[in-house]
């Protein structure tokens, strides 16, 4: 099995396919992590993710900068139907819109807009840095096997926008930080999440060898 | 709920820990990256890496310990010290670092840290603030080390950098680093009243005890300690423990 992260020139991807990497080998999935940064290289894939750190628009900006990825995007994810993991801002270009210093569209694959956190005081800082707990709205083949829950298991969040989803059976899971906030959607064979796997130690190797086997 | 963060924070000169990491069975108690493995499963909730080193041919050394960590360690790493310019910050987060903290270089030029929010986003832009005492309720910045004053106001400057873009504040207390005291929970609330991004307490930190007053009574959102948990006088499990029987959130498992 190929999987391909997409680099786009948002940040260090080598954590994140050394993750992959080590998730795949502990659970003995058979897989080969790729950073691609071609359109024809993602075509080859048979699970594709997008990470994305910085701004909302950087990273879309980043992401149509590269000839033809939005395309084969589309054609591998959409219409193919391939298995797609977003990350942070690779979760929230899932959306319609962002919000973040001003409007600018997302891949619109998940109705909603990408808009600050607002959290009910201002105890509760921003960003939502830190290690959270995950409220399941849904069941979930990516978080099989992982409690959660106010005494399960924490990811490791880092951003002060979240994904306020148009539609609430596309919200897999949230968390809490003054109010509600995004942490996971997904329909058919998309999934993003707001927090880092790469980062999240056990949740999160054990949520990217859920994603490895996934059969959506 | 968010928990509270437990950072220990390596001296590294050379590519080499500073005094060592004496606990467990570290083969090399000097490498930085088993240190890091060591603290990663300990359950530390972030590193922090201060690279000290002095001599300009040795600087590029800290970009391979990064890289090293970053591969074996899958938590969420900072890195400060020498942070000067744009392409600093850029090869460090492409050695794998996911914060970078900026000290003298924000002092210095404030744009700077406007400048490195808006180029790679404010999540990753630490501004590490070295405070003193000059008066009862004032504390200015000093550089060098503590040696050198600026006149800059600390909770000013604290507001001044948000303002352009620093996603949290490392505030170490220069009249209390190394002297085991605890923190300057006066200053640490000033600075975290004063903010809307996590603070982290830095500097004085001798007992449990003092992490909990670091949080419960100075509003940070973070403590980052170094000799106590280096020195094995107590392990991150037991700070953690102890914090949470004060009724603090911290992330047990």
């Amino acid at each position: 099995m190929n999987v391909a992260i997409i680099d786009y020139g948002s940040g260090n991807l080598h954590s994140a396919a050394k993750a992959f990497e080590r998730a795949a080998a502990d659970n003995a999935v058979a897989a080969k992590i790729a950073v691609v940064s071609d359109a024809d290289d993602l075509r080859k894939a048979d699970r594709i993710v997008l990470p994305g750190v910085g701004a909302f628009r950087d990273c879309r900006d980043g992401l149509e900068a590269v000839a033809g990825m939005r395309e084969a995007l589309e054609q591998e994810i959409i219409r193919r139907g391939k298995p797609f993991l977003g990350i942070c801002v690779g979760m929230q270009l899932m959306a319609e819109r962002g919000l973040e210093h001003g409007e600018a569209q997302g891949l619109g694959w998940i109705a909603g807009d990408v808009v600050a956190i607002e959290p009910r005081d201002k105890s509760y800082k921003i960003p939502h840095m830190g290690w959270n707990t995950l409220e399941a709205l849904k069941r979930h083949t990516l978080l099989e096997g992982i409690p959660t829950g106010t005494e399960g298991r924490h990811a490791y969040f880092v951003h002060s926008f979240h994904l306020r989803a148009g539609n609430r059976d596309d919200v897999i899971a949230e968390t809490d930080h003054g109010g509600a906030v995004t942490a996971m959607v997904g329909r058919d064979n998309l999934v993003g999440v707001q927090f880092h796997p790469e980062k999240s130690q056990a949740l999160g190797l054990a949520l990217i060898a859920n994603f490895l086997r996934w059969m959506p | 709920m968010l928990k509270v963060r437990i950072i220990p924070c390596l001296d590294v000169k050379d590519g080499r820990v500073v005094k060592g990491v004496n606990f467990v069975d570290l083969r090399d108690a000097g490498d930085p990256v088993e240190a890091a493995k060591a603290y990663d499963a300990a359950g530390a909730d972030e590193l922090c890496f201060l690279d000290i080193t002095a001599s300009h041919e040795n600087r590029a050394i800290i970009f391979d310990v990064v890289s090293r960590t970053a591969e074996a360690c899958f938590m969420p790493l900072t890195v400060g010290g020498g942070v000067r310019e744009i392409g600093d910050i850029r090869k460090l987060l492409l050695a794998g670092a996911d914060k970078v903290s900026i000290n003298t270089a924000a002092v210095l030029d404030r744009a700077f840290v406007g400048r490195a929010a808006e180029k790679f986003g404010s999540q990753c832009i630490v501004v590490a603030i070295d405070a003193k005492s000059v008066a009862p309720g004032r504390w200015e910045i000093f550089t060098h080390g503590g040696r050198r004053p600026t006149g800059i106001d600390a909770v000013e400057f604290a507001r001044e950098v948000v303002a352009l873009g620093a996603g949290e504040i490392l505030l170490t207390s220069m009249d209390r680093d190394g002297t085991g005291q605890g923190f300057d929970v006066a200053l640490t609330r000033a600075i975290a009243d004063a903010v809307t991004v996590p603070v982290i307490a830095s500097g004085g930190v001798g007992t449990l005890d003092h992490l909990v007053e670091g949080v419960r009574d100075g509003g940070a959102a973070a403590v980052l300690a170094a000799s106590i948990f280096h020195f094995g006088t107590y392990t991150i499990g037991e700070a953690k423990r102890h914090m949470a029987s004060h009724a603090l959130p911290m992330r047990m498992n």
